[in-house]
C-alpha cells in the first residue's frame, strides 16, 4: 500500500493530498454521523439486526446518541402515532444544525397499512418534520438501511457548507429587515 | 362446575338480575346479567365457596349498534372452571358499576373500554383514557365513529 508505507516521509513521493476545504470537511462530516434512534415499531426490531455484527451499522461512522443535542440525524423507525408525533417534533427542534432525518419503513413514510382506517396514525412523518432519506419496506431489510445510510452520506458529501452559511445569513437579514 | 350449574345457582340467588343463558357452541356459553347488579354478582363469584373465580381473564367492550356491552371472562385457578358474563347498556347512558375493587386487573381493562368504546364504569378510582391522548374527542371503536379532520394542527386523513 502506497501511502501507509510512506508515513515516515510525508513530503516525498505523493504524501500530499489536494482538495477543497469544503470537500475535506464534508468527508469528515459524512463519516461521523451520530444518530438519535427513535424506534417505534417492528422497523426498530429490524434495526437491531442492523446494529449487530452481521451488518455492523457502526462501520458507517455512526454512534447512537441518547440525546438530540448530540445527534446529527434522527432515524424514525416505525408507526408514528399522533400522540407520539408531538414528541418527535420536539426532539427534532432540540437537535443542532446541520440535522438530517431518515424515515424508515412504510408507516413512517406514508402511514403504511394504517393509511385508510388509522385514526390514530400520522400519515407520514414528513407532515411534521423534513425528511431527507426515505427507506421503503415493511419492515425494510438491513440492506435497505445500508442503502439509506449511503444515500445520506452522499447527500452530505455534496452539500455546500460555506455557500449555505452565506445563504442563511442573507435569509436572516431579510427576516430582520422585514 | 359446568356453566349450567353456575347459571342455576346464580339464578337462585339473584333472580331477575340474571337474564338468560346463551349457549352458542363451539363458543363459550355466556350469561346475560343486568348492569346494576354486576358488582354483587362478581363479588359472589369471587368469594363464594364452589365458585372462587379468582382471575378476570379479560374485560372487553363491544358496540352492538344501539347498545353497548361489556364482556367479563372469569376463570377459577382452584376449580379450573370458567364463565362468561355479559351486560348490555343503552348507548345514551352507558353506565356499569366498576369491578376494579374485586379484581385489580380490571383497572386498566376498564380504562381501555372507556377509552375506545365509551362505557363509563362507576366507582373506578381513576377513569381516564389509557391509549388515546387525554384530549382526544370521541370513542374510536364505536361503529359510528368518524375520524377527526385535524388533531393539534396535524391532518389526520391520508
Amino acid at each position: 500500500m502506497g501511502l501507509l508505507n510512506k508515513l515516515n516521509q510525508p513530503y516525498e513521493a505523493g504524501g500530499i493530498i489536494l482538495g477543497t476545504f469544503e470537500d475535506i470537511l464534508n468527508w469528515g462530516r459524512a463519516r461521523s454521523d451520530w444518530y438519535l434512534h427513535f424506534g417505534l415499531a417492528c422497523c426498530a426490531i429490524e434495526f437491531m439486526a442492523m446494529n449487530a455484527s452481521h451488518f455492523d451499522f457502526m462501520r458507517f461512522g455512526t454512534i447512537p446518541r441518547a440525546t438530540p443535542r448530540q445527534a446529527d440525524f434522527i432515524m424514525i423507525t416505525g408507526t408514528v402515532t399522533l400522540k407520539m408525533a408531538e414528541r418527535i417534533k420536539k426532539l427534532w427542534e432540540q437537535m443542532a444544525e446541520p440535522k438530517y432525518c431518515i424515515s424508515v419503513g412504510s408507516c413512517a413514510n406514508c402511514g403504511g397499512p394504517y393509511w385508510e382506517h388509522g385514526y390514530h396514525v400520522l400519515k407520514g412523518v414528513d407532515r411534521i418534520i423534513p425528511v431527507h432519506v426515505y427507506v421503503p419496506g415493511c419492515p425494510p431489510r438491513p440492506e435497505a438501511f445500508q442503502d439509506g445510510m449511503i444515500k445520506l452520506q452522499k447527500m452530505i458529501k455534496e452539500e455546500a457548507i460555506f455557500r449555505k452559511r452565506k445563504k442563511l445569513e442573507e435569509e436572516t437579514k431579510i427576516e430582520l429587515s422585514a | 362446575m359446568t356453566i349450567n350449574e353456575i347459571y342455576e345457582q346464580l339464578k337462585e340467588e339473584y333472580g331477575d338480575s340474571i337474564i338468560e343463558l346463551i349457549e352458542n357452541p363451539p363458543c363459550d356459553s355466556s350469561i346475560i346479567v343486568k348492569a346494576e347488579s354486576i358488582f354483587d354478582i362478581c363479588h359472589t363469584l369471587r368469594d363464594k365457596p364452589g365458585f372462587e373465580f379468582d382471575y378476570l381473564m379479560c374485560l372487553s367492550g363491544l358496540d352492538l349498534g344501539e347498545n353497548l356491552s361489556a364482556v367479563y371472562h372469569l376463570y377459577s385457578m382452584k376449580h379450573s372452571h370458567k364463565v362468561v358474563l355479559k351486560t348490555i347498556v343503552p348507548k345514551d347512558n352507558p353506565k356499569i358499576p366498576s369491578v376494579e375493587k374485586i379484581w385489580r386487573t380490571a383497572d386498566w381493562h376498564e380504562r381501555e373500554a372507556y377509552d375506545l368504546i365509551g362505557i363509563i364504569f362507576e366507582g373506578h378510582h381513576n377513569l381516564i383514557r389509557i391509549l388515546c391522548p387525554y384530549d382526544w374527542e370521541g370513542y374510536p371503536l364505536r361503529k359510528d365513529y368518524k375520524e377527526p379532520e385535524y388533531y393539534h394542527e396535524m391532518k389526520v386523513p391520508y
